[in-house]
């Protein structure tokens, strides 16, 4: 019986010999770009329809648009891409785009200003979910094809009425604002699809990479297309791995298997920064941390509980200590560095002045249930108010689900509270404007699910016409001075908690250079990276 | 296991020629046995309160893009209309397309599957190469420190919580020893390097010949797999333990002690010929398990397998895909079954 | 002395009653079950087990929910804290001794849904034998074939997070096994000649079923659950690591270690304690199954 005892233990050794000869890799190469990112929202890649986080970076980096951000001076706002200029008309409705000679998709075919229409068409016309940017200004799958044509290499677009140029321009850096390749994706059109169907997974666009394949939950690959109007990038190769855990994000970046690392928790980001080969990249994100009061709930609609709620939270305990370096205080809906955005936080952890909030409203024993979306910081987040709550002697009942599960209550008007993160969908104060404080129709028929103040049955108080007239406003110091004015008010008069805008935090090694996650404004860039 | 317990008894009156019988009845019963489970999983999907519309639509959708959504998904159907399709469908081999990521979810099954197969494939083998032996010589030995030794073992194995047992190792081996890869199949730079013929990175590097390739991958996979591999250890050295003593205590074996026969000889060439079935069914059913996709695993290991891929499509109330995946599964665990219930029948005497 | 008659009077050869054997029998199983330290090992820290669930208030050195955000993850050993903090700053020790509640209250009524479940099914399914037989067979082979932790985790998002929820999803997903012992012991005492003679006596289905066959049934069954809890345990610390049991803050183990794991590297305890309170636990079943079976059923296979 001893050969048995031998050759467990030959098995057992050979195992560990093998084994500890596969040691890591030390470096990636010289012109690939790695990237750990979490990339599981990614549902589709067509730009008519993607409107998840890491979809929209694959976006900008293959699609061009008419105007765009520029990566390495987010601060200019919009710039001239496939639009050389542009002009507005008298009567203010009317932008004629004249385009940029010289630039081929992909696939080799011209941009032409047929192109651009059919791209802006087609999105109207799908009517999928990131339609409204563009529905906003009137156009319609009926009006489609008169309101947004084609002459020559000149892009006319007519709008409803006259709105601040700037916040349309705005809306077309966004990813519906993308160029696809009319020829290509008609050819690949099945059942009058218009190519959605195809262009969920394939692309066809002119930016600087081109994709090389999507699999989902597992990774994005793209090369560079060397004949980028722009100048071809530096990076030839991207690879985005879907890494859900930050610790493995962590190891990875450390050991050099990746070149940045997108989610790193403050915990891992304390000890990265500690490691050899690696520098923190802080950016200002546009995405909110709110709480929300549904104002169907008798006690939670009187003006004192949703002053009391604002005092509940523990601003600056929960900023220093599981939010660390991820979150900033912010009380107000639009996030800092957006045009108007006002900078004051009068809020801060007081019990006894929520106490005293409660009692003037005649509020006891009151208990309610907050939605709250299965991600670790919202939880702890949910954790923490609820402790306050319970010091103010309000129970307050946590329910974790998914994404979905939760939103699905949400929308129906059904949660009592909801903890939610809000991203602006494009860089006009609009964006936040015309969902937290604007609710034309407050009745259960309107289903406004996409309005925030609507799933909380608010009625906004007025603000809806302010925010109506703001959106219209050309001239812009006025126009800051109306959102100044909107925001102090909902500050007072809100049903939204507004606690903390996000710092995205990226851990990256220290020989990549202008790497930008795109602020508060868009989504990632990599063409301007280098090594 | 389970199904070879009474297969058959207690309905024996038709009077066909008796393997056209059973392999009616066997066929009969995979057909019901897949609906049944096809049933459940789409109840089950139809009751959930995640709404499949919102799955797609987003947070941010308006009322009419919900709208077209939910008629293109055609909810608006009453459900046994909407069963039928379904079924329909999947006789054409049609699973549908997966809502979340748009492409047909029988192209996401050939690629999830072989992942899980290449790693329950590993975890087996370590198991069986492992666990039969110590099972063997446990047996022989009982109350020695070996057999001590695999019993402490199983009984480890038994109790502990996968995803923890995962964790720990990837801390230790992956990220202060260093010795393995870490989470998902290879490393970054060998991703698509390999020609895919058969989906398995192992075989597609060694039919490549590309051996960086195998190396990574092997890195890659030795550590989730030894992980599968304990637990079935734990499994199969017991079972392979309490087959032998049933064996080494029966006459046979002690006519063929009296007569001399080496202890060798009596442990391999009588007791262990005479456990083969049963072994076999017992592994069968351990891999039968590990093929279901051990969802804890997949998921600390970042391994794209088809446990984690019908979690992911179930939480995210992806139906097409869960009921695409659970047939998938569901299948190969009757099949498993099923074989291992054909080889009791044929081999064992007891049942002759 | 009145021990050492009572001893003999248990341990006697001769018994004068049924009852007496009864208990005579019960002793003799409770000795050589003492002589197996392990099993006994495994015994002891259930009991401690239970006894720290209810003693908890009066054990746990803070409560387990309060939060100090100043004091988060503390190492191990910290004053006042001794196996640490958590994210928010409570104290891990305290939340293990009120986690063992959720643990023992999982285990507990898991074990009384899911065996009677598989009992009432296999004995009917046995018994009656025909159609009968064949319909509950098959469901029972539908729900064989699911993979386990994706059907419980189905039935949780369906029912919504929780740990009642997620007790009867484990439930369903633990009967199966438990009806095919049953109908497998059901057919094997069918046929014996007790219960022919019984019938002869004119008793019906029903009571055949509750009065003759469910107590031949159960001592199996009790085997089978104890060895199983281990797997309840992990099944149910599964769902908590991926969110779809308890609720937060409660502190329920395996949500725990899902909570730990983000600071894996730099703050290894938070996630490992709860897995080692898990692994207790899970093994001190095992090693009580092990010895229960040995005496309850020395024959038996696993």
């Amino acid at each position: 019986m001893n050969t048995f005892a031998k050759l467990l233990t030959g098995v057992a050794i050979g195992v560990a010999v093998s084994v500890t000869s596969f040691s890591a890799v030390a470096e990636t190469p010289a012109n690939m770009l790695v990237i750990a990112h979490r990339i599981d929202d990614v549902t589709t890649i067509d730009p008519a329809e993607s409107f998840e986080f890491a979809g929209s970076d694959i976006s900008r980096n293959i699609y061009s648009r008419l105007v765009s951000l520029d990566p390495n001076d987010l601060a200019a706002g919009y710039k001239p891409d496939l639009a050389e200029s542009w002009e507005v008309s008298e009567d203010g409705k009317t932008i004629t785009f004249t385009m940029r000679e010289g630039v081929t998709f992909h696939s080799g075919n011209p941009v032409t200003a047929e192109d651009a229409a059919f791209s802006l068409q087609r999105a109207v016309i799908l009517n999928k979910t990131p339609a409204f940017i563009l529905t906003q200004f009137g156009f319609t799958a009926e009006n489609a094809t008169e309101t947004i044509r084609a002459d020559g290499n000149k892009l006319m677009i007519t709008t409803d009425k006259r709105y601040a140029t700037s916040f349309v321009l705005n809306c077309l850096t966004a990813t519906i604002g993308a160029i696809v390749d009319k020829q290509t994706v008609m050819a690949n059109e099945v059942d009058g699809d218009m190519g959605n169907e195809w262009l969920k997974t394939n692309s066809a666009g002119s930016g600087p990479y081109k994709l090389d394949g999507w699999k989902p939950n597992e990774s994005v690959t793209m090369s560079s297309n060397p004949d980028y109007y722009g100048g071809a990038p530096a990076m030839e190769r991207v690879i985005v791995r879907h890494v859900l855990e930050s610790a493995s994000q962590r190891l990875l970046l450390e050991r050099g298997d990746v070149d940045i690392a997108r989610n790193l928790n403050p915990e891992d980001i304390a000890g990265a920064s500690k490691a050899d080969g690696v520098k923190i990249e802080d950016e200002l994100k546009g995405r909110l941390m709110y709480l929300a009061l549904n104002q169907k709930h008798p006690e939670l609609s009187k003006p004192e509980v949703r002053q009391a709620f604002k005092y509940l939270i523990d601003y600056e305990g929960m900023r220093d200590s599981f939010l660390k370096g991820q979150y900033t205080i912010h009380q107000n809906f639009l996030p800092a560095t957006y045009l108007g955005a006002s900078e004051e936080n009068p809020f801060s952890y007081n019990i006894e002045k929520a106490k005293e909030l409660l009692a003037a409203a005649g509020v006891e024993n009151l208990e309610v249930e907050i939605g709250v979306r299965e991600a670790q910081e919202r939880i702890e987040i949910g954790q923490s108010f609820q402790n306050a709550a319970a010091q103010a002697g309000i129970k307050v009942n946590i329910t974790v689900g998914t994404a979905k599960q939760i939103l699905a209550r949400y929308r129906a008007r059904e949660l009592d509270v909801y903890l939610g993160a809000w991203g602006p969908d494009y860089p006009d104060p609009q964006t936040n404007a015309g969902t937290f404080a604007y609710n034309p129709d407050n009745s259960d028929a309107a289903q406004a699910t996409g309005l925030l103040a609507w799933r909380n049955s608010w009625d906004t108080g007025g603000l809806t016409e302010k925010v109506e007239a703001a959106v219209v406003e050309n001239d812009r110091d006025a126009r800051v001075q109306m959102y100044q004015d909107i925001q102090a008010e909902f500050r007072e008069t809100s049903p939204f908690v507004i606690m903390f805008q996000q710092i995205e935090q990226s851990a990256v090694r220290d020989n990549v250079m202008d790497w930008s996650t795109g602020q508060a404004v868009t989504s990632a860039a990599y063409w301007q990276v280098t090594k | 296991m389970a199904l070879t317990e009474d297969g058959g008894k207690g309905r024996a009156r038709v009077s066909l020629p008796p393997w056209i019988k059973t392999t009616a009845l066997t066929l009969g019963s995979i057909a019901v046995t897949m609906l049944g489970l096809l049933f459940v999983t789409f109840i089950i999907g139809r009751v959930m309160p995640i709404d499949p519309v919102l799955a797609i639509v987003g947070e941010r959708a308006s009322q009419s893009t919900y709208d077209a959504v939910f008629l293109e998904l055609g909810l608006d159907k009453p459900l046994v209309v909407q069963f039928g399709y379904y079924i329909w469908d999947v006789l054409h081999l049609d699973f549908g397309t997966s809502l979340l990521n748009a492409r047909p979810v029988s192209e996401d099954i050939a690629r999830v599957f072989p992942a899980t197969l290449e790693l329950a494939t590993l975890g087996i083998f370590i198991g069986i190469v492992i666990g039969v032996p110590l099972g063997v010589v446990a047996a022989a030995r009982k109350g020695s420190w070996i057999d001590q030794v695999a019993r402490v073992l199983a009984l480890v194995g038994y109790s502990m919580p996968i995803f923890w047992l995962g964790l720990m190792g990837l801390l230790v081996f992956y990220g202060i020893l260093g010795w393995v890869g870490g989470p998902g199949r290879v490393g970054i730079f060998y991703v698509d390097v390999v020609p895919s013929v058969t989906g398995l990175i192992l075989v597609d590097a060694a039919l490549d010949g590309n051996w960086d390739v195998f190396k990574d991958a092997f890195s890659h996979i030795i550590l989730p797999a030894s992980l599968l591999g304990y637990f079935s250890l734990a499994y199969i050295s017991r079972m392979t333990r309490s087959f032998m003593l049933e064996q080494l205590s029966a006459e046979y074996i002690t006519t063929a002690r009296v007569k001399g026969m080496s202890e060798w000889d009596v442990i391999w060439k009588h007791a262990f010929k005479n456990i083969r079935v049963q072994l076999i069914t017992v592994i069968a059913l351990s891999y039968a398990n590990l093929l279901e996709g051990s969802v804890l695993t997949e998921i600390i290991f970042s391994w794209p397998g088809i446990g984690s891929y019908i979690t992911t499509a179930l939480l995210s109330a992806d139906m097409n895909a869960v009921l695409g995946g659970t047939v998938v599964v569901g299948l190969i665990f009757i099949l498993l079954n099923i074989f291992s219930d054909l080889l009791y029948k044929i081999f064992d005497p007891r049942a002759k | 002395m009145a021990e050492q008659t009572l001893r003999a009077w248990l341990l006697t050869d001769t018994p004068t009653s049924r009852r007496h054997a009864k208990l005579s029998a019960l002793y003799q199983g409770w000795l050589a079950f003492r002589a197996n330290t392990m099993a006994m090992i495994g015994l002891g820290i259930l009991l401690a087990l239970v006894l720290i669930a209810a003693a908890a208030p009066l054990l746990a050195p803070h409560d387990p929910y309060v939060q100090d955000l100043g004091n988060r993850l503390a190492p191990l050993g910290s004053e006042g804290h001794i196996l640490g903090t958590d994210s928010l700053g409570r104290d891990i020790l305290s939340r293990l001794i009120y986690g063992a509640r959720i643990t023992l209250y999982i285990v507990a009524l898991v074990a009384m849904i899911a065996p009677i479940v598989g009992l009432l099914v296999g004995t009917v399914s046995g018994y009656v034998g025909g159609w009968v037989d064949i319909v509950l067979m098959r469901i029972t082979d539908i729900f064989l074939a699911f993979p386990r932790l994706v059907l419980a985790l189905a039935f949780v998002a369906a029912l919504g997070a929780g740990i009642e929820n997620a007790v009867i999803a484990i439930s369903l997903t633990a009967w199966p096994p438990y009806a095919r012992i049953a109908r497998a012991e059901t057919l094997t005492i069918r046929s014996s000649d007790y219960i022919s003679a019984i019938k002869l006596q004119g008793a019906g289905g029903l009571r055949i079923i509750t009065k003759h066959i469910w107590p031949l049934c159960v001592s199996s069954l009790i085997v089978r659950v104890t060895l199983d809890m281990a797997g309840i345990i992990l099944a149910a610390a599964g769902l908590g690591f991926l969110g779809l049991g308890a609720q937060p803050p409660s502190p329920e183990w395996g949500a725990m270690i899902s909570e730990g794991r983000r600071f894996i590297l730099d703050h290894w305890w938070v996630a490992t304690m709860p897995g080692l309170a898990i692994f207790t636990v899970s093994l001190a079943f095992n090693l009580l199954g092990d010895g229960l079976r040995d005496v309850l059923d020395p024959k038996a296979g696993e």
